[in-house]
């Protein structure tokens, strides 16, 4: 039992209530904002280190044992993603203080922001499958309030589309709930796991697994990726950045919890079934990215691939894979949020997305121009930089899992997301300058530094990957080996 | 009675699966609360039919009915009104904004 489990959760809803209550005190607002997300910081970074220390940190809601009540669990694989996810929310934070506008701050934009990382923190850290439902809608709500906050006329369009999509995806997930009910009568994840692997996954238990497995694609953008483009294109930039970054990843995340810990015995239907989804699905980003001239197009396209470059890992299932998956997961999420946030610097700086209209921005913002260059070599796993150490334990590990094709893929996508990239930062920063100082249609000022200490961040999580790969193997392995999990929460008798 | 029961949900998924997929905003919120009822019919199912008194410790029943689908679907169903109002006020409101509730015609333009 240890009650700092539950600290990332609790946090930011107290933060967020208390801000609904002085809707007006701007300044206020965005004070106990920052102070709640360092806390978060804070708290995660204390969790790793006891983690590491002591192993896997259980709180079981209520004092009562695991099966029967609601178990909170803090493995390493979530308390990496905790610490990465409060990373970069504290800079989307800051990027939207000088962005999002008074109109929006007043209308309860730091309480929902808050109220989105208690769901997805909630998602990361809960060991129950309903609550796990819960956490997701607690997320899924704040994020429709979020996309269509501003109310013009492109996000109430968007927001229809975007919150048919998760109703739709939320029956799925319940149907599946209830039918893993059905065939194990528990819902907790490590008690599920014990029954599983008691009564065996065969025909109907795989094709639970199947069920899950689509809810949590359709959630995570892969390969029923059809929603997510233009959703993500349309709200502010530090609202779109703070998406990218966390919402697909909390699916991510979840698909690795499910098929590293209950539904694991079928690897050569379900992983294999992963696999394929996430070969089509990096394809398809990748043809995605490659197609458009504009550039919220772009970097959607990318939050694809990325999130199709994970699940090869998994899907590869060897200690290599999962553990290149752990640290391409925590790369993805910084370098995606910076990756958009410069992205909304351009856009405010010269008043379109569309890479045709610009050109020749290095010669006044020299910074902002090779910071994209550094995010994009990030992005396509160039190597001193935090993209290559993921990308290259996912190929190995694909290699070793004999699935050459999927390693090929991988690495033909990369070539391809560095194109798409660089003809984003060919055509806007170099060439002749047609913008002069004068006309530049907003300022940067205030948004430059969150994303220089992005950057900073991202650079260091490639040249110190020796800091973060052992925490990263601690989380690999106990994905690897679920019975360290279930004697966590269920206790040594079982 | 579960077999009733799945037909049952079978049809209420076909119809509401029908009403999404048409072009009316209206009929596809319609569609989804359709839906979401015959979820909620099915986990019901899904925890069993058999015969037991209501799950209150008041009553002396040799066996009771499973309590833990009704606390899984009460969740959901106000889980899912309130999914609904914010449907539908952000229908209302795109309506007012954008002058249409067929979804053929919310298309994107250039200049936006």
């Amino acid at each position: 039992m240890n009650n700092v489990v539950i600290l990332p959760v609790i946090i930011p809803v107290i933060a967020g209530l208390m801000m609904v209550l002085f809707r007006k005190k701007i300044r206020l607002h965005r004070l106990l904002s920052v102070l709640a997300l360092f806390a978060l910081l804070l708290v995660s970074i204390f969790l790793i280190l006891q983690i590491e220390t002591v192993g896997i940190q259980v709180l079981q809601a209520g004092g009562w044992p695991a099966p029967y009540g609601i178990s909170f669990v803090a493995d390493m694989f979530a308390a990496l993603l905790l610490l990465s996810a409060s990373i970069v929310a504290l800079f989307c934070l800051l990027y939207s203080f000088r962005s999002i506008g008074r109109e929006r701050e007043e209308h309860y934009f730091y309480p929902l922001f808050l109220f989105l990382i208690a769901g997805v923190n909630g998602s990361f850290l809960t060991g129950d499958l309903f609550h796990l439902f819960v956490c997701f809608e607690v997320m899924l709500i704040s994020s429709y309030v979020l996309i269509s906050l501003g109310g013009t006329g492109r996000q109430l369009r968007e927001s229809l589309k975007y919150i048919l999509v998760n109703v739709v995806s939320s029956s799925l997930f319940l149907v599946a709930v209830a039918y893993l009910y059905a065939l194990t009568g528990t819902l907790n994840f490590a008690h599920l796991s014990v029954v599983v692997a008691k009564v065996g996954q065969e025909g109907l238990m795989t094709t639970v697994a199947l069920l899950f497995l689509l809810v949590f694609s359709i959630k995570s953008a892969l390969f029923l990726f059809f929603w997510l483009p233009e959703s993500y294109s349309a709200p502010p930039t530090a609202i779109a950045a703070i998406f990218a970054a966390l919402l697909t990843k909390v699916g991510l995340y979840t698909i690795f919890r499910m098929f590293t810990l209950i539904f694991y015995h079928e690897p050569q239907i379900t992983h294999q079934f992963i696999g394929v989804l996430g070969a089509a699905t990096m394809v398809l980003g990748a043809f995605g990215a490659v197609a458009f001239s504009d550039i919220k197009k772009i970097l959607t396209y990318n939050v694809i691939v990325g999130a199709g470059f994970v699940i090869a890992g998994l899907a590869a299932f060897t200690a290599d894979g999962v553990m290149g998956s752990v640290f391409y997961l925590l790369h993805d999420i910084l370098v995606k949020g910076l990756i958009f946030l410069i992205g909304g610097a351009i856009i405010r700086l010269t008043g379109t997305s569309n890479l045709n209209e610009v050109s020749g921005l290095i010669r006044y913002h020299p910074y902002l121009g090779w910071m994209f260059f550094i995010s994009a070599l990030s992005l396509a796993g160039i190597p001193p930089l935090s993209g290559f150490v993921g990308k290259i334990f996912i190929t190995k590990g694909t290699f070793q899992a004999e699935y050459f094709w999927l390693g090929a893929v991988g690495l033909l996508t990369s070539l391809m997301v560095l194109y798409s990239l660089m003809k984003v930062f060919m055509n806007v920063f170099w060439g002749e300058t047609t913008l002069s100082k004068e006309k530049e249609k907003g300022t940067t000022k205030g948004l430059v530094l969150p994303i220089s200490g992005l950057t900073a961040l991202s650079v260091m999580l490639g040249l110190g990957a020796e800091v973060i790969l052992p925490y990263v193997r601690i989380a690999a392995e106990t994905l690897l080996v679920p019975s360290q999990y279930i004697k966590a929460v269920l206790g040594l008798g079982e | 009675m579960e077999i009733l029961m799945s037909l049952l949900v079978g049809l209420f998924f076909t119809i509401g699966t029908y009403l999404i997929l048409s072009k009316n905003l209206m009929r596809i919120i319609l569609g989804t609360s359709i839906i979401t009822h015959g979820v909620h019919l099915l986990i019901l199912t899904m925890g069993g039919l058999k015969n037991g008194g209501p799950p209150l410790l008041g009553e002396s029943f040799a066996a009771f009915t499973d309590s833990l689908p009704q606390a899984l679907i009460l969740t959901s169903i106000v889980i899912n009104f309130a999914v609904t109002a914010l449907f539908l006020v952000l229908s209302y409101r795109a309506y007012k904004t954008l002058g249409t509730v067929d979804i053929e015609e919310m298309r994107g333009t250039a200049d936006e």
